[in-house]
């Protein structure tokens, strides 16, 4: 029975039936890899190539090949982690977040999303134990012992519960990831032609046959796992946050930080969803499971999470401003005026003003426009942490200590290995493995597939005269 | 349980609607489903079978209280009595340590939790489950009766019942579990 308002959107369009939806989704998972598929692999793998060199270097030579002075102690490398670990809250936010919302729109999207959560955390991470020096000694940041007495980890710090939270996020996630894609294992599984095929899926997917019992605990762990990773996501960029809200630096010593980073990392991960959304969609012909209806909402959260940033930095340059105090007020003149003038206002412009486009319907529905301001917007939450970072720490209390940062080949050498592993990381499993949760799809084919025709008229039954793109 | 081959009747249904109004209808008939397997999840289906809410839950908050506990004592132990280390004079252990704690509550949980799952549905690398027809993954509905649990009703009498619910496709398999 078809109990879906007749006011909502299609989430599946060109009436696909069940099996469509299998073979719709399998078949990039089954061909051979097209050519296109192999040159975005080959540029991914020239970054990656590159970028090892560099990364390299900066483990064994040492951080001194960047670009960091006395003053900025943190330039790129920090700006880098906390940019892709902003990224990395989109996937368990779609997943987990709109599924206690019961938001239906995130199943097509929310397996991509996911992997791209996965592969971002895994880049951040680079930075985290690149900054740290000595990448060998990462593991003395976990609570362990030292051999040269009983002292432990300092827990009052966040910088250690930085530590707990993106591993235990990362872990977390990998897991309710690959939860979700058991089932479409077994789907490939069972279609696979080739033994190897079959033995690998096989081993991949667990043996999973779909009996009802196994459904049932699926669903309930499924929940359960979006309820622990609700505040799980949000407690992650809390605490990237207070890395430097903890501190007493002027222009990082605040308390809006946590819900400022998080609303900004929903706004970052979401944008960089939507770009490779947008390309997924058109390499392996899935429009119809990825509609315009999906890319409207995704717009939406952009555009509200865009307007949230927008609302911190102002209220952030309005509380120095109301503090009175003098190093706070000069931090946030010297952001907007300074020497980093122009970090600052592609900032404000990408951020605060390009999503605001999106208050035209139209524009929320082009593509175009869409990708160009996905890709705008990341760049614009990169000069975010750069101008947090860099012009908070580049004029300290000491103007004869001033400085200035400026990036050496290893600081983008490094930048561009974290592009190269998620990129080649992405195109992997773009592959191998089915892109669109085949279950989940599966499960509302009745509720919300359009018929094949005139499916607009339906889909759209408040505004018919604006739907026709 | 005793090994060997198995006979089993399958009934193949081409639509979860269907399925859903013939368990009851077939379980009416005193025949004992062995299990329906579907493509995704038949909401509804659990009662009809029979099946009791999954206790997972229940385990996620017990793995969760045990890593609440594990954090707390973790940090109370390093922090507080083995070496309390003076940072800016702040408590050793205080309320800062709810970060580290929760991160450990939600570890715990989810881990445990999926653990947990993994044993109670014998899911894992290399776990043979019986895969009775694979159309179930793809847009198949698939209901499987167990010959031997069924002995009081004839064999034909099944394959009627699950031909008069709706089922496209009835036959038998024989196999090893």
């Amino acid at each position: 029975m078809n109990v879906t308002a007749s006011i909502r959107p299609h989430l599946v369009n060109g009436g696909k039936t069940v099996s469509d939806v299998t073979n719709d989704i399998s078949r990039q998972v089954e061909s051979a890899p097209t050519r296109l598929w192999w040159m975005a692999f080959g540029a991914s793998l020239v970054l990656l190539g590159w970028g090892s060199y560099c990364l390299l270097t900066t483990w064994f030579v040492g951080i001194g090949v960047w670009g960091l002075n006395k003053t900025v102690g943190w330039a790129w490398d920090i700006t880098n982690f906390v940019w892709w670990v902003g990224i990395g809250h989109a996937g368990t936010l779609i997943s987990a977040v709109l599924l206690l919302f019961r938001q239906k729109w995130r199943m097509a999207i929310n397996r991509s999303a996911e992997a791209m959560t996965i592969f971002a955390v895994l880049c951040a991470a680079t930075f985290i134990l690149a900054h740290m020096g000595r990448t060998w000694l990462a593991h003395w940041a976990l609570p362990l012992g030292n051999t040269y007495g009983s002292l432990w980890v300092n827990f009052n710090s966040p910088l250690v519960w930085d530590v707990f939270a993106i591993s235990t996020y990362l872990t977390v996630s990998l897991v309710f990831w690959y939860i979700g894609l058991i089932p479409d294992l077994a789907t490939i599984r069972d279609r696979a032609q080739k033994p190897l095929s079959r033995f690998i899926y096989g081993l991949l997917a667990f043996g999973w046959n779909g009996g009802a019992k196994d459904w049932s605990r699926y669903e309930s762990v499924s929940l359960i796992l979006a309820g622990l990773s609700t505040p799980l996501v949000l407690s992650v960029h809390t605490i990237v946050s207070m890395d430097f809200a903890t501190s007493l630096e002027p222009g990082w010593h605040t308390t809006i930080f946590p819900p400022y980073f998080v609303a900004g990392a929903i706004f970052s991960g979401f944008a960089m969803v939507q770009t490779l959304l947008l390309i997924t969609r058109r390499v392996f012909k899935l429009e119809d499971y990825i509609t315009v209806e999906h890319i409207d909402s995704m717009n939406k959260v952009i555009m509200v999470t865009g307007s949230v940033v927008g609302i911190a930095y102002i209220t952030e340059f309005f509380i120095a401003w109301y503090s009175g105090v003098t190093y706070e007020q000069y931090a946030f003149t010297n952001r907007m005026f300074g020497p980093y003038w122009w970090a600052y206002w592609s900032m404000m412009s990408c951020n605060v003003i390009s999503p605001q486009l999106f208050w035209s319907r139209k524009l929320r529905r082009n593509i175009a426009t869409s990708f160009i301001i996905s890709i705008v917007v990341n760049i614009g939450m990169w000069f975010e942490r750069f101008v947090i970072i860099v012009s908070s720490l580049h004029r300290d209390y000491l103007p004869s200590s001033w400085a200035m940062f400026e990036p050496t080949m290893y600081d983008v050498g490094d930048y561009i290995f974290s592009f190269g592993l998620f990129f080649t990381l992405f195109f992997l499993f773009a592959k191998f493995l089915p892109v669109v949760n085949m279950a989940e799809i599966k499960g509302i084919i009745k509720g919300s597939s359009a018929p094949k025709e005139g499916q607009l008229k339906e889909a759209q039954p408040v505004q018919p005269a604006t739907a026709s793109n | 349980m005793e090994h060997g081959p198995k006979k089993y009747i399958i009934g193949v249904y081409a639509d979860d609607d269907v399925v859903l109004q013939a368990v009851p209808q077939v379980r009416a008939q005193g025949i004992r489903i062995y299990e329906v397997y579907s493509p995704f999840p038949i909401h509804g289906i659990d009662p009809a079978l029979g099946y009791k809410r999954s206790r997972l839950p229940i385990a996620a908050f017990m793995f969760g209280a045990t890593g609440l506990t594990c954090a707390i004592t973790l940090i109370s132990l390093t922090m507080g009595s083995d070496w309390p280390l003076n940072v800016g004079g702040k408590p050793h252990v205080s309320v800062s340590m709810v970060p580290v704690v929760f991160e450990g509550t939600v570890l715990f949980a989810a881990l445990g939790m999926v653990g947990s799952f993994f044993l109670a549905s014998n899911l894992g690398p290399g776990s043979k489950k019986v895969i009775f027809d694979p159309r179930a993954s793809d847009d198949k509905f698939i209901i499987a009766i167990e010959v031997d649990s069924n002995k009081k009703t004839p064999e034909e009498d099944i394959k009627q019942a699950l031909r008069n619910t709706g089922a496209i496709e009835v036959y038998e398999k024989e196999v090893e579990v």
